[in-house]
């Protein structure tokens, strides 16, 4: 057990170089063959206004004239020794792990992120915990129920769920629940209170943005659970737990959910994990400056050292989220060995 | 002529009347009708809801980041309009609404720079008793290390560049950080409270210069160049309390800040609360709801709240619609037969049809007003003329257009190609649009999108790309001031010593020699009065030579907070003047 | 869940397990499905019928209807089931779950799927002793044990342990003997019980049950297509055929004197374990009727190689199921007694031993 989780991680290393090479290539790589210079990049980082002469010098301080493989090897170095970066009158040292500093803002990459981090994990985790019981328990109902009116209702509205991308339901339940018309019981968009603060406010402020991503998965993971209720409970194992006399509610949790559950722990670790990479549209349309937020902003404007921390955050929690899953696919299905 | 930095989209703007308020008025006295209850446009040209109460806080949000905050590094007329809160420049426009605001007035100066040796030399006497948040005092010495400090475009990338491009710097002269230990007789500090500037070539301008928020003292001390935005040292009535990077920052007052040292504000908030990075359509839900009150960009509401105003009385009453400092046209360009002769010019100008253009961009209040020249009303030396009249109903005069096509010995019209920027939708509309209108009397065009990231550096903006293998006759354009003058609105889109072949430029149709000369006049006069007619003539004249066709001035709707008091269009910026703004009923 | 009481008043039983014309149908949008329809039979403590028949004959669907286990909620129950005195169809459906696991019990075919395999052997033997055993898990747990040992499985105590994959074959299906066991119910069912295992292992598993019956004294079902296993177990067999008996009778009966044309395809087809394998069977042609549009007339009338000799009538009526002079055996077919006992020692016996 403890020799896969190591020889996991040590493959999830491999991955998150691999997927450094890959990223910075795209950003810094390919740009060259469309004819990007040196220069052009560095007019990312001096501005507009600055004269050739300025962005010539920048792109010299910034090493951009370096092949791309010395460029890659200081960002790797960064992260593992620090790096130094001018501020103008002074040099500052960004301590290892330095993802660099963003081109727009002059800020460390990596502290941001660690900012913004309890954002998207508020977030998250929330809504998990909320589509992962409503979900389920829906899929469930609809399953034992399957062609009756509630299994109908439920199946329509999870289809709307699914097909209802964020920024509509999201701006939807802000006007109708955040502005007073007609209620005012929602906080309104861009708040966010640390759960260190006041736990009480945290939840306040992040129950909409909740609910609502909660609603897109809440129906997915409903569509699966159906569906792999209906499978399970057709099971011979279902069928012996019955003939053992065991009361319905047992056979329906204990034998057929138990089953019905390993797919769905497998696409939730993997939800989760994708979301902790930042819930682009749930905080763009509810203003909460995480990690998704921060993506866009990043792609928006072009500062390709966010793009790449950010890039490596997530692939960070994928590569995590996996490993979870496979470890808890383990506990879960004793068949399953870890080798 | 120098050349002045590319400005940004909405940076500084203004309002007028359609009367016209080209004069530079001297009037001083205070809104006389002041208007408690909600009606459109009532903030326009007026104090709306006047009070001198002090207390309560401000909330702003604004849809993005903040450019900066560090006044050496801004270029964004929201955060110009803003900054003054927290920082004094030399001079400023006058805080007051209608055309007041187009008045510069001494800040932290006591007076109006004066010019010497034919203006290329310019001399500002500070206040007494000038403080910092911390209770130093303000000298002389601090405003010119600012100004030097924002020089250096590597750290302060945001900011303009007209300092770099016009004080007579030693060479090799690279600012406080890269020439360490090295000064600069370029700006010159002979006592604490005095400030000399030098300048390469004379500008008679120069007092917009001293506006600029790169005049808003730096105590050297306390500056550590790009980190310094996040604790500025105030030296206005406000401070900075709380400051969250791209998140959120608040403003508390400034306890040193003495109301005898400045006649221009009031300070009557308590605070001022900016949250950042808010989703556009949040922030005009929590303005119509009352959870806002100030949509810190200035630029509008977006377009599904503009169907909600346009239908809602009761809020079209809390709205204004203010106009903006920016020309949309399009450019007609000699250099691509048969636009050569000014013949077949005319015949575009005579044919476009002025409402197809104004439809192009949502009308009136969303998009804005016709337009029959470049500068907008609100800037002093705009024009009244009307050069080419387009017919009673401003839909084309097709008769005179087949008269000119006639002259041009083109009588069953011709063919041309005309670009646009295939991104922006509003250009595109604009293209189909003359492509209808100019096809009524035979000109045909044919329409070529490219991208806007690339346009003037690659396709409209390269005269050998589009004198050359693209023959693009016209193109759609678009033009912002840094500031309301003729200098700021003009110098960039008429002067043909700005085109490069590397491409870039915006002026991308106007090559006239005449007008070039008449740039250089208009920088040397230092009487205002007689350097805003001198634009107004520069205007007049590309006006005549037909390159320009003029589309629309743009305006923008706008919902004013509730709770606010002494709301009113400050048309320096085009948008609500954040420094008079009360909160407490 | 509609479950249809038959109206018709009726006297006690007398034996332990007693049904008598159940019927059970599924209403489905491409019509009913007529699972069992009319099955009656009756079974002493100690003593085992065989069910026999093909896939789809209906005897899988009439033993879990027995145990009150219905694969569709809208199945259509009639009859009567009397379990040692206590009708079933009309009793509660608590009523009859408190039953299932305790009175009865049933062994399922391919106890790899049959068990949770999630869960440990033992658990799974002590949720279903607790199920009608207050007692402690700690009790249950040992009792689980005892129970593995009972059906012959080495170091019970370290295997209880164990999840069902982690079983062999005949491990498995002695573990669902045990788990069907654990509460020592007076009927079991088994299902084909050793359908999915090995011969030799096959062997060993009827050895066991026959031991088990005798050593629990309880009344004991065994539903197969395979007359081999019938002929090891049963005291009686019953023929099974688009949802009905169509012969009933001893072991003896069935096997020396069957009766019915189908009954003679299933002995033709069958290896048997005291005979030489052959190269060559004798399959019934042609498939198992559907329970939906089940053939007019005598529902094996399409099978049938006899049909033309009942003068149209096996086209046309349903036969009923008749007792011969012995009694016990009965049989549904409308070729007369002679006829059938004529074609059975000329035409089919001879074929049969000569096969041998």
């Amino acid at each position: 057990m403890v020799n896969y989780i190591i020889r996991r991680l040590f493959g999830g290393a491999i991955m998150l170089f691999a997927v450094s090479i890959a990223t910075f290539l795209i950003f810094f790589g390919l740009p060259r063959l469309a004819g990007a210079t040196p220069e052009s990049f560095a007019a990312r980082y001096v501005g507009p206004r600055a004269t050739a002469e300025v962005q010539a010098q920048a792109a010299e301080k910034l090493g951009l004239n370096d092949p791309l493989y010395e460029q890659y090897g200081r960002w790797v170095k960064a992260i593992f020794v620090g790096a130094d970066y001018d501020y103008g009158p002074a040099v500052e040292h960004c301590p290892a792990p330095c993802f660099g500093y963003s081109f727009i803002t002059k800020r460390p990459v990596f502290d941001d992120l660690l900012d913004r981090l309890p954002v998207t994990a508020s977030l998250a985790l929330g809504a998990a915990v909320i589509w992962l019981l409503a979900g389920v328990a829906t899929g469930v109902l609809s399953a034992l129920r399957r062609g009756s009116l509630f299994d109908r209702f439920a199946m329509g509205t999870a289809l709307a769920g699914v097909s209802l991308p964020i920024f509509f339901t999201g701006t939807l339940a802000l006007s109708i629940f955040s502005y007073g018309r007609p209620f005012d019981w929602t906080a309104r968009g861009s708040s966010y209170t640390p759960i260190t603060e006041d736990p009480g406010m945290w939840a306040y402020n992040l129950i909409l943005p909740w609910i609502t991503l909660a609603f897109l998965y809440a129906a997915a993971y409903a569509r699966n659970t159906r569906a792999g209720m209906l499978e399970t409970m057709g099971e011979d194992y279902i069928r012996t737990a019955r003939a053992k006399g065991l009361r319905e509610r047992t056979v329906v949790v204990k034998h057929g959910l138990r089953g019905a559950l390993t797919p769905i722990i497998t696409i939730f670790g993997l939800d989760l994990g994708l979301l902790l990479g930042g819930a682009v549209l749930t905080e763009t349309t509810f203003s909460l400056q995480g990690i998704g937020k921060f993506t866009i902003e990043a792609i928006n404007k072009g500062d390709f050292p966010r793009i790449m921390g950010v890039t490596m955050l997530a692939a960070f929690f994928i590569v995590i989220a996996n490993l979870v899953v496979d470890l808890l696919y383990a506990v879960v299905d004793p068949r399953v060995r870890l080798s | 002529m120098k050349k002045k930095g590319r400005v940004l989209a909405a940076s500084v703007a203004a309002f007028a009347l359609a009367l016209g308020a080209a004069a530079c008025s001297g009037k001083t006295d205070e809104p006389s009708t002041p208007a408690a209850k909600d009606a459109y446009n009532a903030a326009l040209t007026a104090v709306f809801n006047p009070s001198d109460k002090k207390g309560g806080t401000i909330k702003l949000a604004h849809s993005s980041d903040w450019d900066s905050t560090d006044p050496g590094d801004t270029y964004y007329g929201y955060s110009w309009n803003f900054l003054r809160l927290y920082g004094r420049s030399l001079v400023m426009f006058k805080p007051g609404p209608g055309s007041e605001s187009s008045q510069l007035v001494p800040d932290l100066a006591e007076k109006l720079g004066e010019p010497s040796d034919g203006g290329k030399t310019w001399t500002y006497k500070l206040r007494a008793g000038l403080k910092y948040e911390d209770g130093t005092a303000i000298t002389s010495k601090d405003v010119k290390y600012a100004v030097l400090r924002s020089l250096d475009k590597d750290v302060f990338v945001n900011g303009p560049t007209y300092f770099n491009d016009f004080l007579a710097l030693e060479d090799g002269y690279k600012g406080p950080y890269k020439s360490k230990g090295v000064d600069t007789k370029a700006i010159e500090t002979p006592d604490e409270l005095t400030i000399v500037f030098h300048l390469k070539t004379a500008f008679g301008g120069f007092d917009y210069f001293a506006m600029l928020p790169s005049t808003v003292p730096v105590p050297e001390a306390k500056d550590d160049g790009a980190k310094y935005k996040t604790h500025v040292v105030s030296s206005g009535p406000y401070m900075f309390d709380t400051y969250e990077a791209e998140k959120s920052f608040s403003l508390k007052r400034n306890p040193n800040w003495d109301a005898a040292t400045d006649p221009n504000r009031k300070a009557l908030p308590d605070r001022y609360e900016v949250q950042l990075g808010v989703a556009a359509t949040d922030i005009d839900n929590q303005l119509i709801s009352g959870d806002l009150q100030i949509d810190v960009a200035g630029t509008g509401v977006q377009s599904a709240t503009l169907g909600k105003i346009q239908g809602d009385q009761e809020l079209k009453a809390r709205a204004d619609n203010p106009s903006i400092a920016r020309l949309w046209y399009t450019s007609i360009n000699p250099k691509v037969a048969p636009l050569d002769n000014i013949e077949c010019r005319k015949a575009i100008m005579y044919a476009a049809d002025r409402t197809g253009y104004q439809a192009a961009y949502n009308g009136e209040e969303a998009g804005g007003a016709i337009a029959t020249s470049l500068m907008p009303p609100q800037v002093p030396g705009a024009i009244k003329d009307v050069v080419w009249p387009a017919g009673a109903d401003n839909k084309g005069d097709l008769d005179k257009a087949k008269a000119a096509l006639t002259a041009c010995g083109k009588a069953d019209g011709f063919e041309v190609n005309m670009a646009y920027r295939s991104d922006r939708p509003k250009e595109q509309a604009t293209a189909e649009s003359l492509q209808q209108s100019l096809g009524r009397v035979g000109i045909k065009l044919t329409l070529k999108g490219y991208p806007a990231s690339d346009y003037f550096a690659l396709y409209a903006g390269k005269p050998g790309f589009r004198n050359g293998e693209a023959k693009l006759g016209m193109a759609t354009n678009g033009w912002g001031a840094d500031w309301n003058d003729g200098f700021g609105f003009l110098s960039q889109i008429v002067d043909s010593r700005v085109i490069r072949d590397s491409g870039g430029s915006s002026n991308i149709s106007v090559y006239i020699p005449e007008v070039d000369q008449m740039i250089d006049n208009a920088l040397l006069e230092t009487d205002v009065k007689k350097r805003d007619a001198l634009w107004g003539q520069v205007d007049k004249r590309v006006m005549d030579e037909a390159v320009i066709l003029p589309g629309v001035w743009a305006k923008a709707l706008t919902i004013r907070g509730k709770g606010l008091t002494n709301v009113f269009v400050n048309e320096a910026f085009g948008m609500y003047d954040y420094l008079a703004l009360g909160a407490a009923q | 869940m509609n479950t249809v009481i038959s109206p018709r008043p009726s006297a006690e039983a007398t034996s332990f397990l007693e049904l008598r014309d159940l019927k059970i149908h599924f209403p489905t949008d491409d019509g009913v499905v007529k699972s069992v329809d009319g099955l009656s039979f009756s079974l002493e403590r100690g003593k085992t019928l065989g069910i026999v028949g093909e896939s789809g004959s209906g005897k899988s669907v009439s033993s879990l209807g027995i145990l009150g286990i219905y694969h569709q909620q809208n199945a259509k129950i009639s009859g009567e089931i009397w379990l040692d005195g206590q009708e079933l169809v009309s009793s509660s459906r608590e009523q009859v779950r408190q039953l299932r696991g305790k009175r009865m019990a049933m062994i399922f075919q391919d106890p790899l799927s049959a068990m949770h395999p999630y869960y440990t052997v033992g658990a799974q033997i002590v949720e279903a002793y607790r199920v009608h055993n207050n007692v402690s898990k700690k009790v249950a747990r040992k009792h689980a044990i005892d129970m593995l040992g009972r059906v012959g499985i080495p170091q019970p105590d370290r295997r209880v342990d164990d999840h069902p994959h982690q079983f062999s074959g005949g491990m498995r299906q002695r573990a669902m003997i045990a788990m069907a066991l654990s509460c020592d119910p007076e009927l079991l069912i088994a299902d084909e019980p050793t359908t999915a295992l090995d011969v030799t292992v096959q062997a060993q598993i009827l050895d066991l049950m026959r031991d088990l019956q005798r050593e629990f004294n309880s009344a004991l079902i065994i539903i197969t297509h395979d007359l081999g296993v019938t002929a090891e177990l049963a005291d009686d067999v019953l023929v099974m055929y688009g949802g009905k008996c169509i012969e009933y009778g001893s072991a003896e009966d069935i096997f020396e004197r069957p009766e019915h044309p189908y009954t003679w395809g299933l002995l033709g087809s069958m290896p048997r374990l005291d005979r030489p394998v052959t190269d060559r069977l004798l399959p019934i042609k042609g498939t198992p009727p559907s329970l939906i549009n089940v053939p007019s007339g005598c529902a094996f009338h399409p099978r049938c190689a006899f049909a033309d000799r009942t003068g149209g009538a096996s086209r046309r009526d349903v036969p009923e199921l008749l007792s011969l002079d012995s009694g016990k055996h009965r049989v549904r077919c409308h070729l007369t007694a002679p006829e059938r006992r004529q074609i059975w020692q000329n035409e089919i016996k001879p074929n049969l031993e000569g096969v041998a």
